[in-house]
């Protein structure tokens, strides 16, 4: 995608920025649910392995209770309180109440309050630590009345706790690693759903000046409207650039042509007029009318060249070629004034570029040169290569730049500014020295130092 | 010479076939593609001036259909725009070169010498004056046995002069034909080039005689 100089585009988000965020956004937010249920749910697990081993543990206590002799014993069991012990290093209390009475154990464990189950859960603090309690409970016959044993089992809850603290940093290791995971697939996913957006804007702006064909690459359906959008906006362009190309067509040919007529006219009767003062004004005409239709030429000229030069049509060029063919077309000119055009080709440098351009550029300088040459004169166009530069130097025999300005042209080239009015050529030399520049490349103006003359150069970039 | 125009404008078409008349060619003009395929079928022309738009199509359109004919009579495309682009679209087409209206009468004579040059295979394109023979298309000259190549200048002001030996023709009307219009130069200096010639001519039976007051004129034996 070109960079070059969009000033007013308001860019508002990314939606492959959105995208990602969006991915992530719910990848995290996923991530944290999933940690939660697994948390939950481990925690659910641990507490009731607790509550069934604390059941277990206090209903063999509750079934080892029993009357003898009127009197209500209770035998706790070894494995009853050993089957805490086994699970893990936390401290076990218990506590057996019979008839509202404490029998044995700690008589501090908090009683529960009757609950309706059989068997009644609670968490407590006791002795400064937060205990897990099952309470279960049983009516004994003594002696003809009911009583009421209570066995309550109660353990703390380190082992759980950590237990449940290693579940957690599994569990967060996962999440966060799933996270990663997701979020990497995220930018991937949202990097590959806009790549189409990408292509498309790489095919268009990788497109010639005159390439107005519609976009027929295939696109996903989300782009189609986008796409239809920019056909129809392209068809559009198409149809204007081709009227505006056919109106000035049609009015370069309206004007020239009667131009020509008046032209060929004018010198048919010079041929025939006698009276000098006639035929100073016929040649003044001719005159005015080629200055006018040269003016013209050159401003279409250069308004193809700034067309072009925005967008460079590039392809190999054989220097050599086509300045061969420039010269060969601009030789029956130059006979004309008995110039000879010497053309010296010390190599074939192969050059990427603009070959309208470039032969656009040469045919005006060399135009100039053969107008400003003294008939009878050499211009010499020589073509060679100097390291990474392909050097194109015209010299001719004419009079040169104006002293007073060549050394200012020269000096203000190198500023890279426009000296083309000091020259009085028009727009030959600013045509050349764009189209020179577009392609990376400098156009050098001095004069001859051996003879009288001036010396082109064009510096190209290989 | 035998010309084809096919051009529209009638004024552009009078003045463009009275200047090649003048100077000793046959022209034919053509308003329309229709007239021109009529002449195209009776007569054979040594070059063809082709202009692109026209009332009833486009000159590119008569260009190809001449191509595929194997014809290969020259075409000179007279064309009213600049563009290289379409300039290089009519060399492609098969124009063997393009002038760019308004044009010089002298540049539409050196672009057609050029092409006839290029195309002038066994063709004997010379013209004979007392012992002279003149090679126009070539720019040689050869006395009795001597040959000579002639600058361009020298060529044309020969040319001028041989198409109407005995007639007198001014200085002026001879700077006309030899210099370009933007180019200062007196009328005297069309005795650089009459000195020029007569060198070349020495040996011949052939001179240019100096008429007092009036100009030059070709003389033969």
């Amino acid at each position: 995608m070109s960079e070059q100089g969009e000033p007013s585009l308001v860019v508002s988000g990314s939606i492959r920025r959105r995208l990602a965020l969006l991915l992530v956004g719910s990848a995290s937010v996923l991530t944290a649910v999933l940690f939660a249920l697994v948390h939950g749910f481990a925690r659910q697990l641990a507490q009731e392995s607790q509550d069934s081993i604390l059941t277990a543990s206090a209903t063999s206590i509750l079934d080892s209770a029993a009357v003898e002799n009127g009197e209500i014993t209770v035998d706790i069991p070894y494995a009853a309180l050993s089957m805490l012990g086994n699970v893990s290093d936390d401290r076990v209390f218990y506590r057996v109440a019979a008839g509202g009475s404490f029998l044995t154990g700690y008589a501090d464990l908090p009683a529960p309050p009757p609950q309706g189950r059989p068997i009644g859960f609670a968490t407590a603090p006791y002795k400064g630590e937060p205990v897990r309690m099952a309470t279960a409970r049983r009516s004994l016959t003594l002696a003809g009345r009911p009583v009421e044993i209570v066995v309550s089992v109660a353990q703390t809850l380190t082992g759980r706790a950590r237990t449940l603290a290693r579940i957690s940093r599994v569990t967060l290791g996962l999440g966060v690693g799933f996270f990663l995971a997701s979020a990497a697939l995220a930018l991937l996913a949202a990097r590959a759903s806009v790549r189409p957006l990408d292509r498309l804007a790489g095919a268009v702006s990788r497109r010639g000046p005159k390439d107005l064909r519609p976009v027929s690459a295939p696109v996903p359906s989300e782009m189609v409207p986008l796409v239809r959008a920019l056909n129809r906006f392209i068809e559009r362009l198409r149809i204007s650039l081709t009227r505006s190309e056919e109106l000035i067509a049609e009015a370069a040919h309206r004007v020239r042509t009667p131009l020509a007529a008046v032209r060929s006219q004018a010198e048919l009767v010079l041929r025939r007029v006698e009276r000098p003062e006639n035929r100073r004004a016929l040649r003044e005409m001719i005159r005015a009318l080629d200055e006018s239709s040269r003016a013209a030429g050159q401003l279409l000229d250069h308004a193809m060249v700034s067309f072009r030069t925005d967008h460079l049509e590039r392809s190999r060029i054989d220097l050599a070629a086509l300045l061969g063919e420039t010269v060969a077309r601009l030789r029956p000119l130059a006979d004309l004034k008995d110039i000879t055009l010497e053309l010296e080709l010390r190599d074939r440098p192969q050059l990427s570029g603009d070959s309208i351009l470039l032969q656009s550029a040469l045919h005006n300088l060399l135009d100039n040169a053969i107008k400003y040459s003294p008939p009878e004169s050499t211009i010499r166009i020589a073509l060679e290569q100097a390291g990474a530069q392909t050097r194109i130097i015209l010299r001719d025999e004419g009079p040169g730049f104006p002293a007073r300005n060549a050394e200012r042209l020269t000096r203000r080239f190198a500023r890279g500014e426009n000296a083309a009015d000091t020259v009085g050529s028009g727009l030959g030399l600013t045509i050349a020295r764009e189209v020179v520049q577009a392609h990376g490349g400098r156009l050098l103006l001095a004069n001859r130092r051996e003879r009288s003359g001036a010396c082109v150069t064009l510096l190209l970039p290989s | 010479m035998r010309f084809l125009l096919i051009e529209d404008n009638a004024r552009l078409a009078g003045a463009v076939s009275d200047g090649l008349r003048l100077d000793g060619h046959v022209v034919d003009v053509a308003p329309d593609l229709s007239t021109a395929d009529e002449f195209m079928k009776t007569g054979d022309y040594d070059l063809i001036l082709l202009d692109i738009m026209l009332p009833d199509g486009d000159g590119r359109s008569f260009l190809k259909a001449h191509r595929e004919r194997q014809d290969d009579t020259p075409v000179i495309v007279l064309t009213a725009r600049s563009e290289v682009s379409d300039r290089v679209g009519m060399l492609d087409l098969g124009a063997d070169d393009y002038l760019m209206k308004p044009f010089d009468f002298s540049e539409l004579e050196a672009r057609c010498r050029a092409v006839l040059r290029r195309r002038a295979g066994a063709a004997d394109n010379r013209r004979r004056f007392g012992n002279l023979s003149f090679d126009p298309l070539a720019g040689t000259l050869q006395v009795a046995d001597r040959r000579i190549r002639l600058r361009n200048r020298e060529l044309r002001l020969l040319e001028v002069l041989l198409a109407a030996p005995g007639r007198i023709h001014s200085k002026a009307r001879l700077a006309d034909r030899l210099f370009a219009y933007d180019e200062d130069v007196s009328e005297n200096a069309i005795e650089v080039y009459v000195a020029r010639l007569r060198k070349h001519l020495a040996g011949a039976d052939v001179t240019i005689e100096t008429v007092r007051g009036l100009g030059y004129r070709l003389v033969g034996p």
